[in-house]
């Protein structure tokens, strides 16, 4: 009984691999860029790697090591921070059936909310798989996050620009790979545009991680009715209104 | 940049990470109620990709970047493999940076 499911499990993890992988290796190149950035800027290299570990959410960590090195209060890097990496909450939210089983396993789990282990997740459809790819996305991008951020901090800047090689346009692009087969209907199809579009005008006027929350506005547009333009009884009924 | 400024960021971001996941074993959701918390998770996570794709540190990101990953993006619609959609989306960017 045992061994087709565990058959089961590695086909699933095999499948997986070389997406994982290559997110894993884009995620390598920022990390490293990451440390050399914070080195250059005088963070201490242990401390930008603990944070790694600790906080593993690159974005906010950028803005830390931008900011607090700038010489900004503490008070508002903090802000900036945690309203960057508000948008766990509703992740956490949305992934609770591929986080469910021991407190053990929801409390490790949640540490591997990123992103990246969330856009894996909603790729799948069938729940056995999303919980797979969750965990095995999760754990591998851990595992690689806090070494390549000390690794950078060590190559220092002799790693070169990464933005030369378009290392930036990686991640957006492999995020957006898995968030594609994730919008399976129209009204999803709605609420994202909605969402995007909301996000993208905003953020000139809100901080980058507001501007993201705001565009949880746009799931409203998943619930509206779906206007159906019929020729008959409708139309009369459309023009009185 | 202090040890207490890194703890203070990991714990309220661990804190939002881990609420969903405890809240959850709670609160029972109903089934339109679980798909809405999905649909606003693939909004979000679009979103965030939008945002990224086209903004750094909170000013335009510049063409290349928007147009390579808006290259990907057509190529993972045509169903190409994910390794080919981060490589050709950073060579794009990488390429029309060389320009």
């Amino acid at each position: 009984m045992r061994s087709p499911k565990r058959t089961d499990r590695a086909s699933d993890t095999a499948r997986l691999l070389p997406a994982v992988a290559s997110m894993a290796l884009a995620l390598i190149v920022v990390g490293a860029s990451l440390g050399a950035i914070a080195v250059s800027s005088g963070a201490p290299l242990w401390l930008v790697t603990v944070m790694a570990a600790l906080v593993f959410a690159g974005g906010s960590e950028f803005l830390v090591v931008g900011l607090a090195t700038a010489g900004a209060a503490p008070l508002t890097v903090l802000l900036g921070g945690w309203l960057l990496n508000a948008r766990h909450l509703p992740y956490g939210l949305a992934m609770g059936d591929v986080l469910d089983g021991g407190l053990g396993r929801r409390l490790v789990g949640s540490h591997l909310l990123v992103d990246e282990a969330v856009a894996f997740a909603l790729a799948e459809s069938e729940p056995r798989r999303r919980r797979r790819a969750y965990w095995v996305a999760g754990t591998t991008l851990y595992a690689v996050w806090a070494p390549s951020v000390l690794l950078g901090g060590l190559l220092g800047r002799g790693l070169g620009d990464p933005q030369l090689l378009g290392l930036d346009a990686a991640l957006p692009a492999g995020l957006l790979t898995l968030v594609l087969p994730a919008v399976r209907d129209r009204p999803t199809a709605r609420a994202v545009l909605l969402g995007c579009l909301l996000a993208v005008l905003t953020v000139p006027l809100l901080d980058e991680g507001l501007a993201v929350l705001v565009a949880l506005l746009g799931t409203a547009a998943a619930l509206l009715p779906v206007p159906r333009v019929r020729r008959g009884a409708d139309v009369s009924e459309g023009e009185s209104v | 940049m202090t040890l207490g400024l890194v703890l203070a960021l990991a714990a309220g971001t661990y804190a939002m990470r881990a609420a969903g996941p405890l809240l959850r074993g709670r609160l029972h959701i109903s089934e339109r109620g679980r798909w809405l918390l999905s649909v606003a998770a693939v909004t979000l996570l679009a979103a965030f990709v939008t945002v990224s794709a086209c903004y750094e540190s909170g000013s335009f990101a510049g063409w290349p970047r928007v147009v390579g990953v808006l290259v990907g993006g057509v190529l993972a619609w045509r169903r190409a493999p994910f390794v080919i959609v981060v490589l050709v989306a950073a060579g794009v960017t990488a390429g029309l940076r060389a320009l």
